[in-house]
Parts: structure tokens; sequence; C-alpha cells
């Protein structure tokens, strides 16, 4: 039978080391929806988004107050809007028309965030694809809830340059658009390399075409028991700090587990899976940054870092794989910087640059996340910072993400506020070098050699 | 065959005073809920109790006591928690 220092020490994860689960999302397939008339199609999607997820938010709250832990966030995915609108949309006003209708079904459903703005171009751009990502900075400007992702390369297929070119003045357009709120839009936009079909983690979040009509995945959380788990091994071996974090790692994915079978059950839709990542917040003591410190550098970007970070990684991976036997996403350690106080103190300190963060995510999920740079870096920088991080997930088979913030009218050392979740960051430099010789050459880098299995 | 049960954790913390265990157990009983065990510690003068309740018999809904307990909670001056057991058996059993 449970006894009382097992329960206290549940407690005291959720009551003082900020363990919650941090998303519920629900993914919805919107491809029974297509039609060649738009409206028609607008009508078709809001209605099958407004009845799917019709309980959503009260079989979330339902669950928190049975177990008293917080569920921080429901969400929705959908098929990629690129895919869903090809057929009714002829040009990028079309496309923001269905972000409108995605944006009022999140109302209506109250979900914080509506993932699947989407398109999916790691080989090739279809005409509704470039016309989906030409209308990104509209949409995301026309919205509140709507999130955005494109996949721009994968193991399988290499890099489309074509793609990644039209991204770097997209999300350049994107926060010209969005100016008024710091650029706000960008935060809400993500490139991709072998982008996952079930990530519930929002900016990214979309419901593959490999997936069901509807299943519920959850994201769980944490850096902060991880932390306090290791604050009571300081100085051992790295036997036993693996070992703690395992186990940690096993328990906060119980918890996620347990909450995902109950929404699975109470709203009659599938369980897909886990996602097992360390996702941040900016609440103090809710920091991946913080348990790096722990393991023993002073700020995250220190000598070690990568080998602390690719330590973490695994050592949750494989006690979360214990916990459940779906485990998917995206899951690994999440190093976004805004979201992250540890992180953002590391920048501030002058001990984490863009070239630190970038060998970082060779060993972590997921990439560049929520990075403000300077207003002015040229759209071809941007493109190039994408191409490397899509290289590293290309060669290195795994997920990899930019989510850059080219902050308008702020330079290097300007602190920029997003609210909320998403937190505020120092504009970090950018490396000033040009590279637009390399970006503006047509096609795509083929696919690696070792993606040749057959 | 055993009649099913509906196991809850009945958590209590908060400064030691006469008759915060006669309270709780009096609300539970009132309402139908069967205690199954109980711990007690003081730790640094601080009374820290939970108890393992069977719910099956009880006619209110699992919102509703745990909203009165909270509720009973503040007026002993203690910190009331109720939550289905699942999520310590997940956690601390493989």
């Amino acid at each position: 039978m449970i006894n009382i220092w097992e329960v206290n020490e549940t407690n005291e994860m959720i009551e003082k080391e900020n363990l919650d689960v941090r998303t519920i999302t629900l993914g919805i397939s919107l491809l029974d929806c297509i039609d060649s008339d738009l409206e028609r199609l607008n009508r078709k999607i809001y209605e099958k988004i407004t009845s799917t997820a019709r309980d959503l938010v009260t079989v979330g709250r339902d669950i928190e107050n049975n177990y008293c832990i917080p569920i921080v966030n429901k969400r929705i995915s959908v098929t990629p809007i690129a895919l869903v609108g090809a057929a009714a949309c002829r040009s990028p006003e079309d496309f923001v028309s269905i972000a409108k209708t995605l944006d009022e079904a999140a109302k209506k459903t109250g979900v914080n965030f509506i993932g699947g703005y989407s398109a999916l171009v790691s080989k090739g751009m279809t005409a509704a694809d470039e016309n989906l990502i030409r209308s990104i900075p509209q949409a995301l400007a026309a919205t509140e809830f709507v999130c955005s992702s494109v996949n721009v390369g994968s193991t399988k297929t290499g890099i489309n340059m074509d793609a990644v070119r039209l991204m770097g003045e997209i999300i350049k357009e994107t926060a010209e658009a969005t100016k008024e709120k710091d650029s706000l839009g960008c935060a809400k936009l993500v490139v991709f390399c072998n982008a996952p079909d079930d990530n519930p983690f929002m900016a990214g979040a979309f419901h593959g075409v490999t997936e069901a009509d509807a299943v519920v995945n959850v994201g769980v959380s944490g850096p902060g028991v991880v932390k306090t788990a290791l604050e009571k091994v300081r100085g051992e071996s790295f036997e036993v700090l693996c070992e703690t974090i395992k186990k940690t790692a096993f328990k906060i994915t119980r918890v996620g587990q347990l909450v995902a079978k109950e929404a699975s059950a109470k709203l009659g839709i599938p369980f897909g899976i886990i996602d097992l990542s360390l996702a941040p917040t900016p609440a103090v003591g809710d920091s991946v940054a913080d348990i790096l410190h722990e393991i023993g550098v002073d700020y995250a970007g220190a000598p070690g870092t990568t080998a602390a970070l690719a330590l973490l990684n695994d050592q949750v991976k494989k006690g979360g794989i214990m916990a459940s036997s779906y485990v998917g996403g995206l899951s690994g350690a999440f190093i976004p910087v805004s979201e992250d106080q540890g992180m953002i103190d590391a920048v501030r300190a002058g001990a984490l640059s863009l070239e630190k963060l970038e060998a970082m995510t060779c060993v972590c999920s997921v990439g560049l996340d929520m990075i403000a740079v300077p207003g002015s870096t040229k759209a071809s920088s941007i493109s190039g910072i994408i191409a490397d991080e899509m290289a590293i997930g290309m060669i290195n088979q795994k997920t990899t993400a930019v989510r850059l913030i080219p902050v308008i009218g702020k330079d290097v050392g300007e602190i920029v506020e997003f609210g909320g979740l998403l937190g505020y960051a120092p504009i970090m430099p950018v490396n000033s070098f040009d590279c637009s010789r390399f970006v503006d050459r047509p096609g795509r880098i083929p696919a690696p050699v070792h993606s040749f299995k057959n | 065959m055993e009649p099913t049960m509906d196991k809850a954790i009945i958590t209590v913390v908060g400064k030691d005073t006469v008759g915060i265990i006669a309270r709780v157990c009096t609300y539970l009983a009132d309402n139908g809920v069967n205690v199954l065990d109980i711990s007690q510690t003081i730790v640094s003068g601080f009374f820290n109790m939970m108890m393992i309740v069977d719910m099956a018999g009880a006619e209110k809904s699992f919102a509703d006591i745990s909203a009165e307990m909270d509720e009973l909670g503040s007026k002993i001056g203690v910190s009331i928690k109720c939550q289905r057991e699942e999520i310590f058996e997940k956690m601390h059993r493989i």
C-alpha cells in the first residue's frame, strides 16, 4: 500500500517543484473536411474542430481536480492546412481565411493554442504549399491562437533549400507584420527538419496524415523535479547522477501516462503518445539550464555543457521509456532561451552564444528555440541559420527546429517581452558575415548516404 | 463478488491543534466515506497526516467532497487535499 512518504514526495513535486502536465493536445484530422468551395471548407473545419474538442477543456479540469496536478495547457493540432486547403485555396489570402476559422474554433473550445497551419515541403513545394507559406505573416498577424510550422527537410529527402530561402524571408515578414507586439508572430512559427507527426508541443504541433481521425497526445514536464532530485546527489559519481535522473523521469512520465489514459477514456478518443520532453517555463525553479548548473557547469554554455545536456537527454529518455510503452513526439530536453530563466541568465552573463546553442541542439531536442535576434538581421542570414540547423537534423536522423524572432526596431542587449509561457529574452548577436551566395543557390541538398537503408 | 472500491488519498498538513483528526473523521463518517488506513507524524511542529479512504459508499461526488474538505481545512487552519489514489500508485510502483 502507498505510504505517507511517497504521498508527500508526490505532493512536494507538485507544490514546490513545479511538477505539472504541460499539455493535453488533441490531434484532429481535417482530411474529411476537404472541399473545393472555400466557404464550405471553412464551415466544415469549424464544425469538426468544435464538435471533436467540445469537452477537451472540461475534461482537463476534471483530471486536475481528481489528482491535484496542474494541466497547464489544453491544445489542438490539426492536419497540415496546406493539404486541407489545397483544393479550395487559390491565393495566400484564401489560406488566411482558414487561419481565421482555426482561431475562431480555438476561441470556441477554450484552448490556448491551435497548431497545424503547416506545410510539409521537405522535398518540394506544391502551389498550395507555397501559397500557405506566403500567407503565414498575414495569418499570424490576423490571429491570436494559431501556430504555424513548415517542415523543410528530412533524413530521407534531404533539405529543400528553396523552402529554406523562402522561410528566411517569411520569418522577416512575420516579424514586420507583428512588430507592434515585439514581433510576437515569429514565436508561433517553427521551421523543422524531420518533424514528428504526433508532437503535442507548440508551436510545432500538427496532426500528421499517418494518424487516426482523432488522438490524445500528452506532453509532460518537470525540470524543477529533476533539479531538486539532483541537489541530493551533489559530488556523486556519474552512475549515481544518471540513476537519479532516470528514476525521476520515470515518475514524471508515469503521471503523464495516467493523465493521457484518463483524458482518452473521458473523451472517448484513443491515446496516442507521451512526449517525454523536459519543457521549462520562465517560472523560477522550472529551468533546464538550472539542471545543467546542478550537474556541474556554472552557466549553460560553459565548457562541458554539451556533454551534460547529452547525458541529461539520454537519461530522461531511458527513464521515460520504462514508464510508457508509447513514447513519441519530440521527447528530450528543450532548450528555449526566452522560456527558461537559467538560459536567460546565461545569455546575460555572456556564457551562452547562438553558436553554442547550435552545438547543444546536436544532442537534445529540439533546436534553436525562442531566440530573439536583432530586427536588422538579414533574411539570408536567417536562412543560413535554418540550413545549419536542418543539416544537424538530417545528418543525425533527429528532429531539429528553428524558432528565431528578429525583433523589429530592437538590437543586441535590449530585452523583448512576450508574456506568459513565452517569457522574455535578451536579444542575441548573430554572426554578421554574409552567406547569401550559398542560400541563393536553387534546388535542394541531397539526402545523406546513410538514409539509403532499403 | 467483493464490492468495488473507489480509493482516494487525503492529506492533511498544517499547524498541530486539538481535534484535527476528529473533525476530519466526523466529516468523512457523515458522508459515507470509509477510512482504510491512517498514518500520521509531526514534522518540526507540523501536523502531517495521510488517510487512505474508500469513497464507493459516498453519496456526494468526488469533486464536491474534495471542495468541502478544502473548506473544512480552512476552518481548522490546515491544508486538506483529496486526490485519487492512482497518481501515487503509478508514480511509485512499477
